[in-house]
């Protein structure tokens, strides 16, 4: 007999049903997957853990006792395992492919850090322990502040702050300090207008007024404007370098040396140190504090919006006023300072910036980041990024218009003025950017071109990789100038979500779930 | 009543000495969606120029400047509730507070309709 | 190198697109003093193989506290973390992604927010919670300039028995405002001071609960007191699962709550990174610091997360920000909801009680030592003795013993001389009863001689 049974192994029928119109009734789109909230999947009884079971014992909560229903929702280990795993799906990640946020720095995160920080040694110790049982801490804090201080050329380094933000803060606060130590009582910030936000936040918590430099038609600071600008009530300059348009400031050395001449200090936004690291030592360009953001250039991982760091290298000039705790080589081994007392180094400390020592997690993944890189590593990570943000620039520059002349630094700026007369907006380019598989570049960011793109690609990007990027930047350029509107205007038409309403969000802001009321 | 302009694109009618203060219909659609006012709180005192407002819309937080100087005797509570109102009612519904005037001879310095609207004309 | 995908002949095609011969021309604007020609001083390049071993050397000379009997706390905390977490953390399409600003490719990072902010606000009994603050320590900060936002008034009274390493946070971000903060001596029963001290200038109280000595108490009466004053309460809680015996700050009338989340789904990691909570009424929201998550709809009408309020924030708000603040403990903040969502009410409760349980236990055997005294009335999974002999000593013996016998107030207040003989010591579900026996035989070893 003949056996007709098995499986067709052509295409199928050929049908009219495309994937645009084509619904389900589970409302999920094959991989794609819907998912309701913990709260509508699980219930109050439910659990993923199993606990020891507890014993007739009499309390001493001293009668502070909870007696309402929290209304925590559980689920059991499959059910969470199945619900984050469907979210996670819904994520644009560097593992993915090309994230090219300027100013972000979204390099490859190796798993050996990963690997590294949950060693029962480094992830399983307390803050509080006794110094004789956390030498190995210690000495990953103090090997990670020798190499910030070797490759930025400074004399110290505060290994304290959690993030960027907090970074200038510590870096400011250093500054106040030792402004008042001299009994000097300035109150101005300068900034340039394409300063990012944190910076005039920064400075208005330590009670400084901000003052815009203006910037010339090449993109960077003004020096005529800076220095007329510089009247004795000037504390410090904020200046990121290279600056949010991707520029490397060749006044540097000038500005630095103008801002001493009045007896100010030099605070470096140190955000774009991966197009320099291991080619030019901050240290040697006058700069007297600069945050390093560790999840930048030193690639620990973004986590959706953190866990950062910001330790913060300091001149010679600031480093008395350094927070704590720091460590110190003792006699016996390392020691942490983590009060300030009036005899020691400590005495003119402006003070501690959170409880315990920082965010050791992230220097012990930056640590392995630099061991594996090296010296040699690591300028070539400055070589390749800018490489890979000049071969952006060339390749587009035909097509986009590109804010400013010459080469760029780690990342590339273009703004709106190509798309004049398509009815286009940056937004809408930068929405079909999800369509062509790529997470949108910055956008309207710096504020001093009209529609900013920056387009920062890092070092992790392969060279098929970026020509893949800058085809599909092309392509849209082209459709846009052909004025294929919609194509921009709906876009994204392929994201899990299309664009969504946040006017709406912030007139009624519901910010977490609460029991329908018909329950 | 009379209606005067500002150049920060503030509206104040006035009716003896109270001025009832908002923005502009060319304010409002500049701002674009506006998601939450802040007004002053009644009883507090402005000169000419002082912040005394916040409209917000999703992308963008705008000072409001007092365009003329008083005491606060009433607030717009409506606003807080309905942002959109700003939207759609901005030179009628909308106003963001009323003040007892303290030098009505600040007005001169304002602009009367059609004045005002050669102003913005010059603007597009 | 592993890392870095372009190969020799990529670089040099790519320079020549780009029109120049030489990487160095495109660093042609740093000026030619400061362009280095040799390479820093530092070691070269190493394979993963050689980090591994150098880092595991490093760890080698740590005791961890899983390997010991562990009673550490004061602001830490080591629970045990369902493997599951874990995992999910690492996915690269959590791990890897940025701020999740472009809201139709980050729904996963957003609804993981969502719910986060929603089981912050149910265990602190609050109305709204942000998308978290870099730790507990800063967020308190953030609260005492929060209060001066909305009550208009810059007297912030610190109770004496807060965190220490909180009230010096505290003392460093109002150092250079015009913001008043006032310090009380060490006094766990000193409710009656602080609400003593309420005056027009007030703009809040901040108390711990449990307290920095774990002891606990109820904050109603001076709720109301503040709350005459216009002024606010604001409750610190460093011991996230005690929340699922006590009652919750919301219900004593706290306008703000500020946690250290770190208990749930975080390791110690040496103190960081860890998950800064913060939570406060509706009304205040727009006073509050902090990214936070958002429901609205897209263009079809579906569900979806954005980051909204935005504009309270520096990127937009620049000087006029309500905090500095840009980044938030993300991932943490994901190991906090997955570990929750593990627990459940159910496994939330339970875990809490059987915390106290263990405690209880402990402090029953440290009782029956001559010479030890357990100084608390009440506590939840963490408490204060007096010994009698120096505390860091014994504390320092018994770690000879491998034994990790907790915190000696001579760590956080090294001027107190009458501290100087007390340790806190902390008991989650991680400890056994053999653990217990160990702690307390070696400790009645050092208190005899």
């Amino acid at each position: 007999m003949l056996n007709n049974q098995g499986r067709q192994t052509d295409v199928g029928t050929a049908s009219q049903q495309t994937s645009n119109n084509f619904t389900t009734h589970s409302g999920n789109r094959g991989l794609e997957q819907d998912e309701l909230l913990i709260y509508e999947i699980g219930d109050t009884k439910r659990t993923g853990v199993d606990l020891e079971e507890v014993w007739d014992f009499e309390p001493r909560l001293g009668g502070v006792t909870r007696d309402n229903e929290i209304g925590l929702a559980g689920l059991t280990e499959p059910e969470t395992m199945r619900h984050y795993t469907r979210l996670s799906r819904k994520n644009y990640a560097i593992d993915m492919g090309l994230y090219p946020l300027g100013s972000c720095t979204m390099k490859h995160n190796p798993r050996l850090n990963e690997k590294v920080a949950r060693l029962p040694g480094l992830g399983d110790i307390h803050p509080l322990q006794p110094i004789s049982t956390v030498q190995g801490a210690l000495e990953v804090m103090d090997n990670l502040a020798h190499w910030l201080k070797t490759l930025t050329g400074m004399p110290a380094v505060a290994m304290s702050p959690k993030a960027g933000a907090h970074g200038e803060l510590c870096g400011l606060m250093a500054i106040r300090a030792a402004l008042d130590k001299r009994g000097e009582n300035r109150s101005i910030i300068l900034a340039p207008e394409s300063a990012h936000g944190t910076n005039p936040a920064t400075a208005t918590l330590c009670g400084y007024k901000v003052k815009s430099i203006p910037a010339n038609k090449q993109g960077r600071v003004d020096l005529d404007a800076l220095k007329s600008a510089l009247t004795p009530d000037v504390a410090a300059i904020m200046l990121t370098n290279p600056n949010t348009c991707g520029l490397f400031e060749r006044d540097i050395i000038e500005i630095a040396k103008a801002v001493h001449s009045i007896g100010g200090y030099f605070y470096c936004d140190g955000a774009n140190f991966n197009a320099i690291v291991g080619k030019v030592r901050p240290g040697d360009l006058g700069v007297d504090a600069m945050h390093i953001n560790l999840h930048k250039t030193f690639s620990t991982p973004h986590g959706g919006g953190g866990p950062g760091a910001g330790p913060v290298v300091l001149s010679k000039a600031l480093e008395p006023f350094a927070p704590v705790p720091y460590v110190i080589h003792g006699d016996h081994g390392f020691e942490l300072v983590e009060h300030i007392s009036d005899k020691g180094d400590s005495k003119d400390s402006f003070g501690r910036m959170t409880a315990f020592h920082g965010q050791m997690g992230m220097n012990i993944r930056a640590l392995a980041f630099m061991m594996s890189h090296g010296a040699d590593g690591l300028a070539r990570v400055a070589e390749d990024s800018v490489l890979n943000a000049n071969y952006i620039l060339a390749s587009l520059k035909d097509v986009m218009t590109a804010s400013f002349e010459g080469p760029c630094m780690h990342e590339c700026l273009f703004d709106d003025r190509f798309l004049h007369g398509t009815g286009v907006a940056t937004l809408d380019f930068a929405k079909a950017m999800i369509d062509e598989g790529y997470h949108p570049m910055t956008m309207y960011f710096p504020l001093v071109v009209h529609g900013a793109m920056l387009i920062e690609p890092t070092e992790s990007e392969s060279k098929q990789s970026v020509d893949q990027f800058i085809g599909s930047l092309r392509h849209l350029v082209t459709e846009a100038k052909a004025g294929n509107k919609e194509l921009f205007s709906g876009a994204p038409y392929l994201a899990p979500l299309r664009r969504l309403d946040e006017t709406l969000a912030a007139r009624s802001p519901i910010l977490r779930w609460s029991k329908p009321e018909n329950e | 009543m009379t209606i005067y302009y500002s150049e920060e694109h503030e509206w104040v009618s006035v009716e003896g000495d109270i001025g009832t203060i908002g923005i502009t219909d060319y304010a409002q659609n500049a701002l674009g969606d506006i998601v939450f006012v802040e007004v002053p709180e009644v009883g507090s005192d402005h000169d000419k120029g002082d912040e005394v407002a916040v409209v917000e819309s999703v992308k963008a937080a705008s000072e409001i400047y007092a365009p003329i100087g008083g005491e606060v005797i009433e607030i717009n509570e409506s606003l807080e509730f309905e942002p959109a109102m700003v939207n759609e009612h901005a030179e009628s519904d909308a106003w963001f507070y009323k003040i007892k005037i303290t030098d009505l001879e600040e007005l001169d310095d304002l602009m009367d309709t059609k004045a005002y609207k050669a102003f913005i004309a010059n603007l597009d | 190198m592993r890392y870095l995908p372009l190969s020799q002949s990529d670089r040099h095609e790519m320079l020549a697109t780009i029109g120049v011969s030489h990487i160095n021309d495109l660093f042609k604007d740093v000026p030619k003093s400061a362009l280095l020609k040799e390479p820093v001083d530092l070691p070269n390049h190493k394979s993963e193989m050689e980090v591994d071993r150098e880092m595991r050397a490093l760890a080698g000379k740590n005791i961890p506290a899983g390997s010991v009997p562990f009673f550490c706390g004061a602001g830490a905390y080591r629970h045990y973390v369902p493997s599951t977490v874990d995992h999910l953390i690492q996915r690269g399409e959590f791990l890897t992604a940025y701020t999740p600003y472009q809201p139709e490719i980050s729904q996963g990072t957003l609804q993981a927010l969502y719910e986060f902010q929603s089981q912050v606000a149910q265990i602190t009994g609050m109305e709204v919670s942000n998308a978290s603050m870099y730790d507990g320590s800063t967020a308190c900060g953030e609260a005492v300039l929060m209060a001066r936002r909305v009550s208009r008034k810059k007297k912030a009274i610190l109770s004496g028995s807060l965190h220490p390493q909180y009230i010096e946070v505290v003392k460093t971000v109002t150092k250079f405002t015009d913001d008043v903060a006032v310090f009380n001596p060490v006094d766990t029963y000193a409710v009656d001071d602080l609400i003593a001290q309420i005056d027009d200038e007030t703009s809040c109280v901040v108390v711990q609960n449990p307290d920095f000595f774990g002891n606990i108490q109820d904050f109603s009466k001076l709720a109301e007191a503040l709350h005459e004053k216009n002024a606010l309460l604001i409750v610190v809680v460093t011991e996230i699962v005690s929340l699922g015996a006590v009652r919750s700050p919301g219900s004593m009338g706290a306008d703000i709550v500020v946690g250290e989340g770190q208990s749930i789904g975080n390791g110690l990691s040496f103190g960081g990174p860890y998950v800064g909570l913060f939570a406060t009424r509706q009304k205040y929201v727009r006073t509050m610091p902090g990214r936070v998550c958002g429901q609205t709809v897209d263009a079809d009408g579906k569900r979806g997360f954005v980051l909204t309020l935005s504009t309270r924030e520096q990127h937009i708000r620049r000087e006029k920000a309500t905090s500095n603040i840009c980044t938030n403990a993300g991932l943490c903040t994901l190991a906090f909801t997955i570990h929750m969502t593990l627990l459940g009410e159910k496994g939330f409760r339970h875990l809490a009680h059987l915390n106290h349980a263990k405690a209880v236990m402990l402090a029953d055997k440290l009782s029956h030592i001559k010479g030890v005294k357990v100084l608390n009335k009440s506590f939840f999974n963490e408490f204060t003795i007096s010994l009698p002999i120096d505390a860091a000593y014994a504390i320092e013996k018994m770690a000879e013993a491998k034994i990790l016998g907790g915190v000696p107030l001579s760590r956080l207040y090294p001027d107190h001389e009458n501290l100087k003989n007390q340790m806190l010591v902390a008991v989650t579900e991680t400890v056994t009863e053999a653990d217990m026996d160990l702690f307390v035989s070696e400790l009645k070893e050092w208190v005899k001689c």
